[in-house]
């Protein structure tokens, strides 16, 4: 494979493209956590009591945790020690933005948005999509909520659902993924700062797909960001998010949480497209991508369906899942991850079968190249009341060079007789015979490559929604290039 | 000029020589045949021609139009008009035979300075070509090769000659694996595609192929050489005595 792997080693190395800094005045809290910091946050944002006795909760929780157990240990990944008190859990824009005009938005931050390719204007001209800009712990514009009003939906930033639906964020909120569920929920729900609220009332179906993107941008702020989506009965939503970050040299931390509830018949699709920066070629920097995300099929016939492609992060380690809760309900996870370099992921997904007649669907995807380790992890758990449960999972693995890895976990736990699993799984390698017969008839081995990966992900491509297929194609074949087929 | 000149060729695979200097002129228009026992290096010379990187050359020249066809890698030879129909073709999962075809036929388009074909443009060539080859129009959106039989797999090669419609098309072992109808189907897809532009290297241990696909010339490998060349009866004569009597009638000091 001489010269064809020096032609793809060769190749111009593009630098992590959206590796910037933005100059903006930021107001930062600073560095460590505890009882003091959690206030003083909680006061910043203006929120009620009650959320900050939330917060409290979960913060003693998380010292309890740390006190008692640590940090969980058991994933196939190896994680530098990260120290909690040197980091500063907040940090904002100093303007106040106004929600509803984006002509008050510092235009520093428009600037930055358009360079990562996502215009708002653009957007909220031609896609119709709208798009709740999260830029470093503070959503800076919710575009479109006048429309959505008009149908009853709420799409805001999870801050200002805190402030104006109090009711149903302390109805649903730690419904999913309670306080105490793992050390890295229980931190996020202490210093949580910001993310997206959604609210689709009955009977309604969102005319338009629901996005937001993310940023990391001050050095050593962690991004702890709270997502609550809920449909209510009959109402269908599809949620997109993707995210981009800076070149830095510490590894950042990255605690997300996300829960969906699906009630009666209702549907949530929640697609991901993530490039975090991964760290460069010798390891060094990159996100810590460590991610609870759950979905509630709380009522009968409900669905939800997870989309994800990962390609950034120095270390993934998310396991997004679903709680087969109502009778005929219906879980979905799809999945493409890669890890290049010196990348390591550990995820994954948990279908849990409770209600009757639930079925469940797995589709996992995993790249490695480079020196990169990628592990599948999934968990199929039907309990002694799922009767007529059914499973299918297919879990392949895609080998570039001879220096990655690629490792499977799958856990399954039947305990009703009546249940139906399929269970497929494969590890292939690109091989040297393969790319020579595409380079035959006339494609350059980068093409080959970029052709074969492509119509290995091709199940998954096809749930994510149109906007996002393309970003993800061409995504994948950015982090793919400087490995070698 | 010549279509293909080979000079003095070597090539080794693995640091084994396994060409041993090959001369060959092949003139667009002509159907050239090389046949030869196993391990001649029938398939090695086919792998060479076509650009296979695991395989060096050593020591010749390779002569494309005047062009030099060493310096050349895979894709660009391919672009430049070789295609080589595999003894034992790939299966690429996910991929679409038409959007594979259209893909490849739209780089070697691009380097004839000819426009690109969308899918609308493509689709009439490629379904015409299919019924050629008596192939179902649900392949077409199949994985390549992807569960196709021995024989699908063979006349999926002659489809993508059809199309591509290259200048000098080599076929490697083509008919092994091959049931009498598929060969008819195969030879009957080689012929229609011959002309006066095109030139054809058929690579064969039987004669049998031979018969569907009437070779202007003939030669005889034999451990990394061409013994012997003749015209069609060549092959006929070398089935009634087989591939020692070829040997035999090379003088000893040129048997390397």
């Amino acid at each position: 494979m001489s010269s064809s792997v020096d032609t793809i080693r060769g190749l111009a190395e593009q630098d992590y493209k959206w590796g910037f800094v933005t100059d903006v005045a930021e107001d930062r809290v600073p560095k460590g956590l505890n009882e003091d910091i959690v206030r003083l946050i909680s006061a910043r944002k203006g929120e009620p009591e009650f959320m900050l006795e939330w917060r409290l909760n979960a913060l003693r929780h998380w010292f309890t945790m740390k006190r008692e157990e640590g940090e969980p240990k058991w994933a196939n990944l190896t994680i530098s020690p990260i120290d909690y008190q040197n980091i500063s859990y907040y940090s904002a824009p100093v303007k106040k933005p106004q929600l509803d005009n984006l002509d008050q938005v510092d235009p520093e931050i428009l600037r930055t948005y358009e360079k990562l390719g996502i215009p708002l204007l653009e957007q909220q001209r031609l896609a119709g999509v709208a798009v709740d800009a999260v830029f470093d712990s503070v959503s800076v514009a919710t575009t479109f909520k006048g429309k959505l009003a008009e149908m009853g939906v709420i799409f805001c930033s999870f801050s200002e659902a805190v402030q104006k639906h109090p009711e149903l964020i302390k109805k649903y909120l730690g419904s999913v993924v309670p306080q105490t569920d793992n050390f890295y929920a229980a931190l996020n729900a202490a210093v949580f700062t910001d993310g997206s609220f959604v609210y689709v009332p009955k009977g309604v179906r969102c005319p338009m797909e629901l996005s937001t993107y993310f940023r990391i941008n001050a050095a050593e702020t962690g991004q702890f960001e709270r997502t609550l989506i809920i449909a209510d009965e009959g109402a269908q939503v599809s949620y997109l998010e993707g995210c981009t970050a800076p070149i830095r040299d510490e590894n950042q931390l990255h605690a997300a949480v996300v829960e969906l509830i699906a009630l009666d018949n209702a549907q949530i699709k929640y697609s991901t497209v993530q490039n975090w920066y991964p760290g460069d070629k010798e390891g060094r920097g990159g996100i810590y991508n460590f991610v609870t995300k759950r979905g509630k099929c709380l009522g009968v016939n409900s669905k939800i369906s997870w989309t994800q492609v990962e390609t950034g992060s120095a270390i993934t380690w998310k396991y997004p899942s679903c709680i087969l809760q109502g009778d005929n309900s219906v879980g979905e996870f799809y999945s493409v991850a890669l890890t290049n370099n010196r990348q390591q992921a550990d995820t994954g997904t948990k279908m849990i079968h409770i209600g009757k007649n639930t079925r469940s669907t797995i589709v996992s995807k995993g790249i490695s190249a480079g020196y990169g380790q990628n592990t599948y992890r999934g968990q199929v758990k039907i309990l002694k009341s799922a009767t007529g449960a059914r499973n299918y999972t297919q879990c392949d693995s895609l080998l570039i060079g001879d220096r990655c890895g690629a490792h499977t976990f799958p856990y399954i736990e039947v305990r009703n007789a009546t249940a139906r699993m399929e269970h497929e799984a494969s590890t292939s390698k690109i091989g040297e015979n393969q790319l020579f017969y595409l380079r035959q008839r006339g494609l350059t081995a980068e093409d080959a490559v970029s052709m074969i990966v492509n119509g290995f992900c091709k199940t998954v491509f096809k749930e994510l929604p149109m906007e996002f297929a393309v970003e993800a194609q061409k995504l994948l074949g950015v982090s793919l290039e400087g490995s070698v087929g | 000029m010549a279509l293909l000149e080979i000079q003095d060729l070597h090539a080794s695979v693995d640091g084994h020589e396994i060409l041993k200097g090959v001369n060959l002129t092949i003139n667009a228009g002509e159907v050239h045949s090389i046949m030869g026992p196993n391990g001649s290096g029938k398939s090695t010379l086919a792998a060479v021609l076509a650009r296979r990187e695991t395989y060096d050359v050593t020591g010749g020249r390779i002569l494309l139009d005047g062009k030099d066809l060493v310096e050349m890698k895979p894709e660009e030879a391919a672009r430049e008009g070789v295609f080589l129909a595999f003894q034992y073709p790939v299966e690429i999962p996910g991929i679409g035979n038409a959007y594979f075809l259209r893909s490849a036929l739209n780089a070697i388009r691009k380097h004839r300075g000819q426009d690109e074909l969308d899918a609308m443009d493509f689709l009439p060539l490629y379904k015409e070509r299919m019924k050629l080859l008596e192939m179902d129009d649900k392949l077409m959106n199949r994985s390549v090769n992807e569960g196709f039989s021995g024989g699908e797999k063979k006349r999926n090669e002659i489809l993508q000659l059809a199309v591509l419609e290259p200048k000098l098309a080599i076929l490697d072992e083509t008919d092994s694996g091959l049931d009498i109808d598929a060969l008819r189907i195969v030879a009957r897809g080689v012929n229609a595609m011959r002309g006066p532009d095109r030139a054809f290297l058929v690579i064969t241990h039987y004669q049998r192929l031979l018969d569907y696909i009437t070779p202007d010339f003939v030669h005889v490998l034999v451990d990394g050489k061409i013994v012997r060349s003749g015209g069609p009866e060549l092959a006929l004569e070398l089935e009634d005595t087989g591939y020692g009597s070829a040997e035999a009638s090379v003088p000893a000091a040129l048997r390397a």
